[in-house]
């Protein structure tokens, strides 16, 4: 499988994404200058963390009228896979690829740290590797991820089960204490409707392997390897008996 | 022709840096500050274009760039340009 890690100036973690996909998973990965206009046949885009711009205006406020942001937009209305990580997530708001907005942390720090996050729908594209209530330790780094949403599109996010990871405690118990960030619901990453497009605050490259401290990330990656070889299977069962498998 | 425009947050979204600077101010004891809201301000030449095309350029890039609708509300006005000019 492809990926394809879009860089920005001011990204940061294009390169540890770039790696974790590359070295520790073992898929095919380049790199995306963003000022491009050709996605290179790629199977996933993956927009990773860091500060484009300078988070200038807001954070991913500029980034999202890149040149190969038209493309991204597209292929992901055409159902290609797109991840958004920290940063990568802001820019996936800015642009309307995904419902929402983020504000400055409720305690106005800059936010390192490991936290929890549970799985809240483990039938998507990016969870299906997992189990849904499974707890993730995975780090964070970001001033802002407060998520919000008016309450009207808040509820429909909620219905339509769109919230993929919740900040959690250990246990996997969605507390307020565990809500590190003041994000409503605790709302740590979603996706649009259709599916296809995920964004989440934690950074899974940040943890998928050992050496890092948590290997937790990896599911996320592994979900979607899983799922690109998986479609040929069930799209060859699907036209034997006739039946969808959506 | 020079524009100011207000960016804010709507008030329907709470604004810690607002609420810092607040509390801020309450414990050096100005108790009469009842809200602080905080916002940005952007300044913008414009060059050859007529008032009514301004007021509708002014509009687009605030809605499309400068606020982000969903938490951010703006106001604008012509202003003088800075003497020297």
């Amino acid at each position: 499988m492809k990926f394809g890690v879009v860089q920005f100036p001011g990204s940061n973690c294009d390169y540890d994404t770039h790696y974790a996909l590359k070295q520790v998973l073992k898929q095919d990965a380049v790199l995306l200058w963003h000022k491009e206009h050709d996605l290179k046949g790629v199977d996933c885009v993956v927009l990773p963390g860091g500060f484009s711009y300078g988070d200038y205006l807001r954070a991913g406020a500029i980034a999202r009228f890149s040149p190969l942001m038209k493309e991204v937009k597209s292929f992901a209305r055409n159902g290609g896979l797109v991840l958004g990580i920290c940063n990568g997530f802001q820019v996936l708001l800015e642009l309307g690829l995904l419902p929402g907005a983020m504000l400055r942390n409720k305690n106005l720090k800059f936010l390192c740290q490991h936290v929890h996050i549970r799985i809240e729908n483990g039938a998507t594209a990016f969870t299906r590797a997992g189990k849904e209530g499974r707890v993730l330790r995975i780090p964070i780094a970001h001033f802002e991820g407060n998520y919000y949403a008016p309450p009207q599109a808040l509820a429909d996010i909620e219905k339509k089960r769109q919230v993929v990871f919740r900040y959690c405690d250990p246990a996997g118990r969605v507390t307020e204490g565990a809500n590190v960030n003041g994000s409503l619901h605790n709302i740590a990453g979603l996706m649009n409707r259709a599916g296809n497009v995920l964004g989440l605050m934690p950074h899974p490259e940040r943890a998928s392997e050992a050496l890092l401290g948590s290997e937790d990330g990896r599911v996320i990656f592994e979900s979607v390897i899983q799922g690109f070889a998986a479609p040929r299977r069930r799209g060859a069962k699907a036209a034997r008996t006739g039946a969808r498998h959506d | 022709m020079r524009v100011r425009i207000l960016v804010s947050f709507k008030d329907s979204v709470l604004d810690p840096q607002g609420q810092t600077v607040k509390n801020a101010l309450h414990t050096m004891g100005y108790s009469a500050i009842k809200d602080v809201r905080q916002g940005k301000v952007f300044e913008v030449e414009l060059d050859r274009v007529t008032k009514k095309d301004a007021e509708a350029l002014v509009a687009e890039i605030a809605h499309k760039v400068l606020a982000n609708p969903i938490i951010e509300k703006y106001t604008w006005e012509f202003i003088k340009a800075p003497s020297g000019k």
